[in-house]
């Protein structure tokens, strides 16, 4: 299961909307405990892809190296990455799954069409190694925020 | 110097994050952790003795596959070597496909 708040459920759906009609792409931050993937921050990412931005996206390593480095600091690890899709599903791809290779994390993935983001879903990639590594579907749970008393 | 695991090869760290090693260079870094980790082997190098093709390896901030001595590349106790595997995808379609044709 994918557990987020409201806030970052916003705005990964949000960055999609942005960036459209290219992909969007970042890395969502949290906790693993128990099956679950927690999240607790989302960091936008740049998709080097220019050259074919509307269909396909990638996080630099260098950048990857940096938001780890930042996860570490924090006590937080990372748990899964967020993408989106324009104008087609929020289903995975066959270049999707040939270029996933966090086993354990959760790929979340949202339709935008037209520039509006419709639905968001996401798939846990399961296995023991690339050899048979696999996408499952898994529950996105958004918690809503709690709200402030004055 | 310190070896950065990834989330999903720490299974094959006994869970941690971080290994520390004794080495001179990358390569011998990289010799250490997989002496005291043998599991993870085979999730970084192909049966060809290489690096996997999606496996990436920083020293600091600088990827080594372009460092000039590569795994011959001398380090210091201050260094940190981390694993990252790659983040791509996309639904790779060639055109314009409509929204709901799967």
């Amino acid at each position: 299961m994918l557990k987020l708040n409201e806030q970052i459920y916003d705005a990964i759906r949000r960055h999609g909307e942005e960036t459209y009609p290219y992909e969007c792409c970042g890395v969502l931050l949290g906790h693993s405990v128990d099956g679950v993937n927690e999240v607790e921050d989302a960091i936008r990412a740049g998709n080097t892809r220019t050259d074919s931005a509307h269909n396909r996206y990638n996080i630099a390593p260098q950048e990857l190296v940096r938001i780890q480095r930042q996860a570490r600091e924090r006590s937080l690890d990372i748990v899964g990455f967020y993408h989106s899709h324009t104008d087609h599903p929020a289903q995975w791809s066959k270049t999707d799954f040939a270029e996933a290779h966090w086993i354990g994390c959760s790929y979340a993935i949202t339709a935008v069409e037209k520039g509006a983001a419709q639905v968001t879903n996401s798939f846990l990639l399961t296995g023991t190694s690339e050899e048979d590594k696999a996408f499952q579907d898994e529950a996105l749970e958004v918690a809503a925020l709690e709200t402030q008393r004055c | 110097m310190k070896i950065h695991i990834p989330t999903p090869l720490r299974v094959y760290s006994n869970k941690q994050d971080t290994v520390s090693v004794s080495a001179a260079t990358v390569g011998e870094a990289l010799d250490a952790l997989t002496a005291k980790h043998p599991d993870l082997k085979k999730h970084l190098y192909s049966d060809q003795g290489k690096l996997r093709s999606f496996v990436n390896v920083y020293l600091n901030d600088e990827d080594i596959r372009y460092l000039p001595e590569k795994n011959a590349t001398q380090v210091s106790e201050k260094d940190a070597l981390s694993i990252i595997p790659s983040i791509a995808g996309g639904t790779g379609r060639p055109g314009g496909r409509a929204f709901g044709a799967v």
